[in-house]
């Protein structure tokens, strides 16, 4: 789960990199950074879950 | 539209902004002291040396090779053709400061004032990592932090980098505007801290077993809040010295930019005591001096270009939002940070990247400020998307070659006596034989 986690977080980067040079019109742009960060919020939510499972685990 | 415009320095301004960097180290100083203050006595003194170590290690990486990765404005870099358009993605600068003159110029100040902001961010993570990060680990992960991480996203923010290109590259406003380093300084620093702390894991009688927050005081108040001061004054010089080198303030608008960062952090400050005072019955001293911090370190990004008033709104809003960071942290999240690092230097930073979309009035650009949010999510998600991950997957990998938790036996001993041999405050222990009847 922390590996998906932190491969969402460079998925969501990436997005966003890439919206950039694809699209021209600052509406689609900006619905394209959002939809990154929103997909980066989802890999932290990953990895903090992944970690209190870890801390659940150790005790 | 275009980068932000960097005349060349007059004789006044850079003078004043020699002295602006000379008060840089005592927000180093005041970090420091934070710190130590905020652990318990008996890892007091590790957490000074340490914050020596890491100063020393920061800046002398920085200077073999942090600055070639990093690089200068309009100096030698690695660039990758995207449709017509130039991606700076890693500065090509001298290692050694090999061939670089250090004679005044805007290039050679930019090099000092990096170089100190470099120790800056390396201390961020200490805050968070007391008390069970062993000193030879710190050195080593401060040499990856000022040698590589640190100066790659410097590199893209300030120094000529895709993300400052964005604003001329495809119409984001001016491109990622962050003067004093709210991003490439704070939040790169306190997400390494977040990344630190996963790998280490919280101070053991943190939590108990019903996986409550155990509190652990901070051992002397005095520390704190002085060095919360010393910040301040630490601030003044960074985002002072950063308006002129990267906003290109002259240097009477460097007034604009004192009256902004000590009303953000006088704002941050009460606003923490307010929450705290109204959550807790009582005002808390340690999260007062916390919001302190976070206003501080959200004023830098664009502080040249808000009104006193705005800089009164952002500063409130920093210190709500870390006074929540931190009970968040450590209640939802379960994670230890004992200088409250994340909270302040973390979620400030990137709310100050936030603000500067929101509030900042820009030369140049007039209508709608829509552009530059845009480039300042686009540096949100970089710091998400790229500082975090490398971060923790770089700290990962050196753990396994220097483990960077001490050892059961070291913690509950203390860092001081474990790691140095000494502790802080000898005089606290009570030796038996001065009490014998002679």
């Amino acid at each position: 789960m922390k590996l998906a986690g932190f491969f969402m977080l460079v998925a969501g980067w990436f997005i966003v990199l890439a919206s950039m040079p694809l699209l021209g019109s600052m509406k689609l742009l900006t619905i394209f950074v959002l939809a990154g960060l929103g997909v980066e919020v989802i890999g932290l939510v990953l990895v903090v879950r992944s970690h209190l499972i870890v801390e659940d685990e150790t005790g | 539209m275009t980068n932000l415009p960097t005349p060349t320095l007059s004789e006044g301004a850079s003078v004043v902004c020699v002295v602006c960097i000379l008060l840089v180290p005592l927000a180093a100083g005041g970090l420091a002291l934070m710190n130590a203050g905020l652990g318990r006595s008996r890892g007091a003194a590790h957490t000074m040396i340490a914050s020596l170590c890491i100063l020393s290690v920061a800046v002398i990486t920085y200077f073999v090779c942090g600055f070639a990765v990093q690089g200068f404005a309009e100096g030698p870099s690695h660039v990758l053709n995207e449709g017509g358009k130039q991606w700076d993605w890693i500065g090509a600068g001298p290692f050694f400061f090999r061939k670089f003159e250090l004679d005044g110029s805007r290039e050679s100040l930019v090099a000092v004032f990096s170089m100190l902001c470099a120790g800056l961010a390396a201390l961020i993570p200490l805050g968070a990592a007391a008390e069970r990060w062993r000193l030879r680990a710190m050195c080593a992960s401060t040499a990856l932090l000022a040698g590589f991480t640190f100066p790659l996203f410097a590199h893209w923010v300030r120094f000529g980098g895709w993300l400052e290109q964005v604003g001329s590259n495809y119409g984001l406003g001016h491109g990622l505007i962050d003067v004093g380093g709210s991003g490439w300084i704070q939040a790169a620093g306190g997400l390494t801290a977040l990344s630190i702390v996963w790998i280490l894991g919280p101070r053991r009688g943190k939590y108990s077993s019903t996986k409550m927050p155990n509190a652990i005081p901070a051992h002397n108040a005095v520390f704190v809040v002085f060095g919360a001061m010393l910040c301040w004054l630490g601030w003044l010089g960074l985002n002072s010295a950063g308006a002129i080198l990267f906003g290109g303030a002259l240097p009477g608008q460097t007034l604009l930019e004192i009256v902004n960062t000590t009303l953000a952090a006088a704002s941050a400050g009460l606003a923490a005591l307010v929450v705290t005072g109204l959550r807790f019955g009582r005002p808390d001293a340690s999260l007062t001096c916390n919001g302190w911090i976070g206003g501080l370190v959200a004023s830098s990004a664009g502080c040249l270009f808000i009104k006193p008033a705005e800089a009164v709104v952002v500063g409130a809003i920093a210190g709500v939002l870390v006074t929540y960071a931190v009970e968040w942290l450590e209640f939802g999240l379960k994670v230890d940070d004992p200088g409250g690092s994340i909270s302040a230097h973390a979620v400030g930073g990137i709310w100050g990247l936030l603000a500067v979309g929101l509030f900042a009035r820009l030369p140049t650009l007039s209508g709608s400020n829509s552009g530059q949010f845009v480039a300042q999510l686009v540096g949100i998600a970089t710091l998400l998307g790229f500082v975090l991950p490398i971060t923790y997957g770089l700290n990962r990998l050196l753990n396994w070659f220097v483990p960077y938790r001490v050892s059961l036996e070291g913690e509950r001993q203390g860092m001081d006596l474990h790691e140095l041999g000494a502790d802080a405050y000898p005089e606290f222990v009570v030796h038996t034989e001065e009490f014998i009847q002679r």
